[in-house]
């Protein structure tokens, strides 16, 4: 009745032609049937003219069989697990027994829907075919070992073309920021220098000396506009070096970092605010005393937004607009943290501290996976979007490989000598570029593998021009994310607020005396032949009671006795390799 | 009452007789006069059956007592129902109509008042209207539930036809293709498929004589055959010797065995069958426990076993039997392997085999040189180790059969001595497959003695032994244990003291941190039910540190010692213990969210108050109100961690709180709206098919209320099973029908309305 569909044909002349095909009965011999037919096209394939193949062939021509030719990939292709799994969203929800009909079908469309929208997904993953480099070295050689001039020599030009210094000596060492599309490059020199490049084409867009102090520089939502945080105050600068604002309310701001869907500005001062600032409406959305001295080290979480903030005491926390203490607080360093990094998917946090170590946290669960000492700790981590490390230790960038694994790593990857003191590091996104700012100025080194080699063109586009930008622009002030949903779980919009659910459903049930929501008791049939005695009915429903606790225990019983086997499986490993004996190697 | 009831009756005949005649005759006081007799006769308690009289001449005289009274009148009720009350033949059912149609002869009765009529004329017309109306019924549920509606609702579809729907349209219209039309349906011709017509087909169908001879012959013989089949095997089945049947069973073995092997060769299939069937028969061994040593028999021949030879190897028979029985079968996996299995079917297994006279000590000379699995039957194995211990075991069990048929061959008469009854107990042990705890050493020392008393014996023989043996070699692999296997603690303790393994390099700041691994041995060693309130100082900052080798070191940093280095961060750091401030942070934010005892005694009331009093213990119980426990905190089990319990408040204004209508908890709701349906997350068409609106009007077009016959006609059409495409008259006819049909409904229709309307 819904949409209007032409009349259904139940047959054709083309179809009549296939069902003249006689019924299959159960008594005829199906296998024979079976294997004539790989026969048949073995027949046909290598051009065989055994007599009685023809034979068969000619037969079944005749019984009008070999006319209709069978579809050998019938149905849709099929999508790799894996691929599935990429896509899939929560756990699929069985309709429970016993539920009411409009419920069974509001869960079984639902269900429906969000299938067919992962299993779309999951198809059209076949339009990302851009493949991330990487550096291979020959036999026995480290690939920590190649040098940059090597690797820019190796590589086509405009590859080749993107490892290059800027040597700019005179304002000390350089903070740098790359834009979200990766093509905009902004560097601030400690003694003042901000300038701002497109760096693929060397394009200066705007150079100045704003004559003082430059703590950090970042680039806000579009290139059209940056932040630089000065001395004393907060300045934004468009893209042409013009003076935007002077926001007084921020002062001795140290570190910013700018949350992109929120449209939020975070700066860290050196008195101890963490402040938020709307730069689509100009408001300080939020101030927060953190109480914790000095804050130098900062990072965002991208998953959710949340800001990280490393202190002198060792100690990490986590912040959010809208909560005056820390979400999180974890000890992760005996001595100060210097420097940490969370990786794009917001599953891994890397830190370095004082005391020279250097720590993978998961922060899912907020547990340390493994961590590492480097001989001079590092003071600037910088995670690229593929998930490599990029650690300056003194005046040598060394980069990691496999970090965010299990397993700790041994040696870097690729290693890069710099002069001077390292003060800023960044990946270029969508590009394996990694941006170096020290004392010497800037260095921009390759890096393969970092980039994502795909990128959303609706999202960010390296290549977008002017029109897209503005179309862009508006887009996504109009898809803006409040401030208040900030928080270590980025999915809680899409889950019931319980505590107020509860409240509610309190006063509803008082209201109407009874729960609409409970269950129903248990009713036992009435069963004829004394079996429906007091004592029988008692005994039934004991049957019955506490049938969902009963559910959990058994579950967590379940759990509990794959756990163990798991464990005892890992100890028998354990015990095995540990066991080798000489003698070993005389067993078969 | 049967009998006063026929009085009654008579009472009223006469009467009626009585005023008939009163007519005919006038006025008579004679018969009045009886008549008053009468009645008060029948007054009186007594009731007499009196005959009528004849009084007076009549034509028709009947030989039955019958007046003449009443001729040429009309035939009462009553009448009818006196004869029938005297004859027995009557059918009972008539009686009892025409009793109550007697009884019925009362007044009518009065018509209903206006209330209850109009009251059953209501409930009439609702029972109507509610059949008429519910016939919407699934229209309407099914416009509801849809997940979009287009209006107008029977739009004709634009764009390009089907040719049959185009096709379907036409008409036979010219005399000629109607004529032309009629001569195809009356003679059955397929008008959509004109391939074969029903005649041909019935022609195709049918058989010549000489098929239909040499079927039937086939039939009769196989019927034959079936009857003396069956004739068979009842004789057979009525012979009650056991030895007999046993021996039947035996010899059916062996030959489907040969069967067997030679259906592999030759037909495959039918060996796969067979192996279906022997898999089916595992399946039911596995299920029972026919063949175990738990019956009744069994029992009494293990007590036997100890005395009674015989007993024994009957028993192991059956445990044999057992085995064979529950052994799994393998398939051969491929039809390109099979021949390359076959072709190494030709070399026997043993070439590979160790040779029987070997030297025990060296461990290479008991290497099956390539092993190769058995395609018939072997047991899956997972770890080569496994594998290799059959073998070994397999191995065993050969030598110890080889070695009791040579013993029953050659000495029969040898008087079993110790070591033999020894040998049988270990071959019982390894047949049952028991788990038992017994040196390797001794069992191997026993083997090796074996091996060397039997070499003479073994020389001549072994190979005849060897071919006989190969069969049951094959079935037995890989079903036992080893004994070997069964003392691998043993040996790991032995191969303790040559351990290879790695050895636990730790770093001095090892010492104070713990290592996880210990961590985790002693979690398990420790009783864990013991509370941890307590934040182990030991437990932070657990993470031992890998150090990492670095192509080239940094210039401004000299290399130090690793000692050295913690040594200057301590003392850089002894001021300030970064743990313990942590600890003491953490301690005070549990205190803090921990429920407080509100106390509400008033000291002195009920008792004396003053300096230096205190309220007394009771008071103090009574009075102090423990607030209920908050819910674990989620970083109990993380000692490096402090996690905000406060709840986030600010995104509670934006999240749903109260569930819609049809789900029932939280987490229905959650997981249907789990998957986002913005542009962002999904591909383009996926978002425009979650977002397509419910409905959708056609711009400019008149949307008429919708009427009976749409969804009426379209229910039937769907519903029934006619031909797609209908020419000429058949559809003609159809179509006539279904005019027929709507003209029938939209009469009932009208005459309802004038119902309602009256």
């Amino acid at each position: 009745m819904a949409a209007l569909v032409p009349e259904v044909l139940t047959s054709t002349h083309v179809e009549k032609m296939n069902k003249k095909k006689p019924p299959k009965r159960y008594w005829e011999e199906t296998e024979n049937t079976d294997q004539r037919r790989p026969e048949e096209e073995q027949g046909t394939a290598v051009q065989n003219q055994n007599k009685s193949t023809v034979k068969e062939r000619s037969l079944k021509r005749k019984n009008g069989e070999s006319l209709e030719k069978k579809d050998p990939f019938s149905g849709e292709a099929p999508i790799p697990h894996k691929q599935l799994q990429k896509f899939q969203r929560g756990e699929k929800y069985k309709v429970p027994a016993g539920a009411r009909q409009r419920l069974k079908e509001a869960i079984i469309s639902s269900e429906a829907m969000s299938e067919l929208a992962q299993k779309q997904a999951a198809r059209y993953d076949l339009l990302l075919p851009e493949d991330a480099g990487f550096l291979e070295g020959d036999e026995d050689e480290d690939t920590n070992t190649i040098s940059q001039d090597d690797i820019a020599d190796a590589a086509d030009i405009t590859s080749g073309s993107k490892y290059f210094n800027l040597h700019l000596s005179q304002f000390g060492p350089y903070r740098l920021d790359y834009g979200r599309t990766g093509r905009h490059l902004l560097v601030g020199g400690k003694k003042g220098h901000v300038a701002c490049i497109d760096w693929q084409s060397k394009d200066l867009m705007c150079e100045m000396n704003v004559m003082e102090t430059v703590n950090d520089v970042k680039w806000l939502h579009t290139e059209a506009m940056f932040a630089v945080a000065q001395k004393r105050w907060l300045y934004i600068y468009d893209s042409k070096g013009l003076e935007l604002h002077c926001v007084k309310k921020f002062n001795d701001v140290l570190r910013m970092q700018f949350l992109p869907y929120h449209f939020l500005l975070a700066t860290a001062s050196a008195t101890g605010f963490l402040q938020y600032l709307d730069v689509s409406v100009g408001k300080e959305i939020a101030a927060i005393c953190t109480k914790m001295g000095r804050l130098d080290v900062m990072s965002q979480n991208p998953h959710n937004a949340v800001i990280h903030l490393g202190h002198p005491n060792g100690t990490i926390s986590l912040w959010s607009p809208n909560q005056k203490e820390p979400l999180v607080k974890i000890l992760c360093h005996r001595g100060a943290v210097r420097s940490l990094t969370v990786d794009k998917t917001g599953t891994y946090m890397v830190t370095s501290g004082l005391d020279r170590k250097l720590k993978v946290y998961d922060i899912r669960a907020f547990k340390p996976l493994h961590s590492c000492f480097l001989p001079a700790g590092a003071s600037c981590l910088s995670l690229s979007q593929r998930g490599l490390l990029s650690a300056a230790t003194g005046d040598i960038v060394q980069v990691y490989q496999n970090v965010l694994g299990s397993s700790p790593v041994s040696k870097p990857y690729m290693a890069h000598r710099l002069q001077g003191q390292i003060w800023g590091l960044a990946y270029c996104p969508f590009e394996d570029v990694l941006g170096i700012g020290h004392g010497e100025g800037f260095t921009s080194m390759i890096v393969p593998g970092a980039g994502e080699p795909n990128f959303d063109a609706l999202d960010t586009n390296p290549f977008r021009s002017s029109k897209q930008r503005q179309e862009w622009e508006v887009k996504a002030l109009l898809e803006k994310v409040q401030p208040e949903l900030i928080g270590l779980d980025p999915g809680q919009l899409s889950k019931v607020d319980q505590a107020s659910f509860e409240q509610r459903h309190k006063e509803h049930v008082e209201a109407l005396g009874f729960d609409p929501l409970a269950k129903d008791k248990f009713k036992p049939k009435t069963k004829k032949k004394g079996r429906s005695s007091a004592g029988a009915i008692e005994k039934r429903k004991r049957k019955v009671a506490h049938e969902d606790q009963r559910d959990k225990i058994r579950q967590t019983v379940q759990e509990r006795t794959e756990r163990d086997k798991e464990q005892k499986e890992k100890s028998n490993e354990k015990k095995n390799l540990g066991n080798k004996s000489t003698l070993d190697r005389f067993r078969k | 009452m049967a009998v006063e009831s026929g009085d009654e009756d008579d009472l009223s005949i006469n009467e009626q007789a009585i005023s008939a005649s009163e007519d005919e005759e006038g006025s008579d006081d004679e018969r009045k006069h009886k008549k008053l007799l009468e009645a008060i006769s029948s007054m009186g308690g007594r009731k007499r059956k009196k005959q009528s009289e004849r009084s007076e001449a009549s034509v028709q005289v009947s030989e039955f007592f019958v007046n003449a009274e009443g001729t040429g009148e009309k035939v009462n009720i009553s009448d009818l129902l006196g004869t029938v009350e005297k004859t027995s033949g009557a059918a009972n059912k008539t009686k009892k109509q025409l009793r109550n149609l007697q009884n019925s002869k009362g007044t009518l009765a009065l018509p209903l008042n206006k209330q209850q009529t109009e009251k059953i004329q209501r409930g009439i017309a609702y029972e109507k209207t509610t059949k008429e109306v519910s016939c919407w019924q699934n229209i309407i549920v099914q416009n509801q539930k849809a997940e979009q509606i287009v209006f107008p609702l029977n739009q004709e579809s634009l764009g390009p036809k089907q040719v049959e729907q185009v096709v379907a349209g036409w008409k036979a219209q010219t005399p000629l293709e109607q004529e032309i039309f009629r001569l195809l349906h009356s003679n059955s011709h397929p008008v959509n498929d004109p391939v074969l017509t029903p005649v041909e087909e019935a022609s195709l169908k049918a058989m010549s004589l000489e098929e239909a001879k040499i079927r039937r012959a086939e039939l009769q013989k196989t019927r034959a055959l079936q009857s003396y089949y069956e004739a068979k095997a009842k004789r057979e089945k009525n012979i009650k010797s056991k030895k007999y049947h046993k021996i039947q069973k035996k010899g059916k073995r062996k030959e489907f065995l040969k069967q067997f092997e030679e259906m592999v060769k030759t037909n495959p299939e039918g060996a796969l069958e067979e192996l279906k069937k022997m898999e089916l028969s595992r399946m039911e061994e596995r299920m029972s426990l026919k063949h175990q040593n738990s019956g009744k028999w069994a029992k009494s021949k293990a007590i036997m076993a100890k005395y009674d030879d015989s007993a024994r190897k009957a028993m192991q028979e059956q445990l044999q039997m057992n085995k064979d029985l529950t052994q799994k079968i393998v398939v051969p996996s491929d039809d390109e392997h099979e021949s390359n299995e076959e072709g190494l079917e030709t070399v026997p297994d043993f070439v590979n085999d160790p040779e029987p006279i070997i030297d025990p000590v060296n461990p290479w000379m008991r290497v099956q040189l390539t092993h190769e699995e058995p395609e018939v039957s072997c047991v899956t194995t997972d770890e080569p180790q496994t594998a290799e211990q059959e073998n070994e075991e397999e191995e065993l069990i050969g030598e110890f059969e080889r070695k009791r048929k040579l013993r029953q061959a050659d000495e029969e008469d040898l008087i079993p001595t110790e070591e033999q009854s020894k040998r049988a107990g270990l071959k019982k042990i390894l047949a049952q497959n028991e788990v038992v705890e017994e040196d390797v050493v001794e069992v191997s020392d026993k083997e090796e003695e074996e091996e060397e008393e039997d070499e003479e014996e073994e020389d001549v023989s072994e190979f005849n032994t060897l071919f006989r043996l190969m069969r049951n070699e094959k079935t037995l692999e890989g079903t036992n244990q080893t004994p070997q296997g069964l003392n691998t603690p043993e040996r790991e303790d032995e191969e303790g003291l040559l351990n290879e393994g790695q050895i636990r390099v730790r770093n001095i700041e090892d010492l104070e941190i713990l290592d996880e691994d210990t961590a985790v041995g002693e979690a398990t060693s420790e009783p864990p039910n013991k509370k941890k309130s307590e934040i182990d100082l030991k437990k932070v900052l657990t993470k031992d540190a890998k150090v990492v080798k670095v192509p080239f070191l940094p210039t401004v940093v000299e290399e130090e010692d690793h000692g050295e280095q913690i040594s200057i961060i301590k003392e850089a750091f002894a001021g300030d213990d970064v743990i313990s401030d942590f600890i003491k942070d953490k301690r005070k934010q549990e205190a803090a969210g921990k429920p407080k005892v509100v106390d509400l005694t008033l000291p002195g009331w009920g008792e004396w108050g003053g300096v230096g009093l205190k309220p007394s213990r009771w008071k103090r119980k009574r009075f102090r109100i423990k607030m209920a426990s908050s819910p674990p905190r989620q970083d109990r089990k993380l000692p490096d961690t402090i996690i905000s319990e406060n709840r986030n408040t600010s995104i509670a204004s934006h999240q749903v709180s109260q569930l819609p209508f049809p789900f029932q908890n939280t987490a229905q709701f959650e997981s249907c709206i789990r998957t986002p349906i913005g542009q962002t997350w999904n591909t383009q068409g996926v978002v425009k098919k979650m977002t397509k609106p419910k409905v959708i009007t056609k711009l400019g077009a008149i949307i008429a209320p919708m009427v009976k016959e749409d969804f009426i006609n379209k229910t039937t059409t769907s519903a029934g099973k006619g031909p797609a495409i209908m020419l000429g008259e058949n559809k003609r006819a159809n179509k006539g029908r279904e005019w027929s049909s709507a003209k029938h409904q939209g009469r009932r229709g009208s005459q309802k309305r004038k119902k309602q309307q009256t």
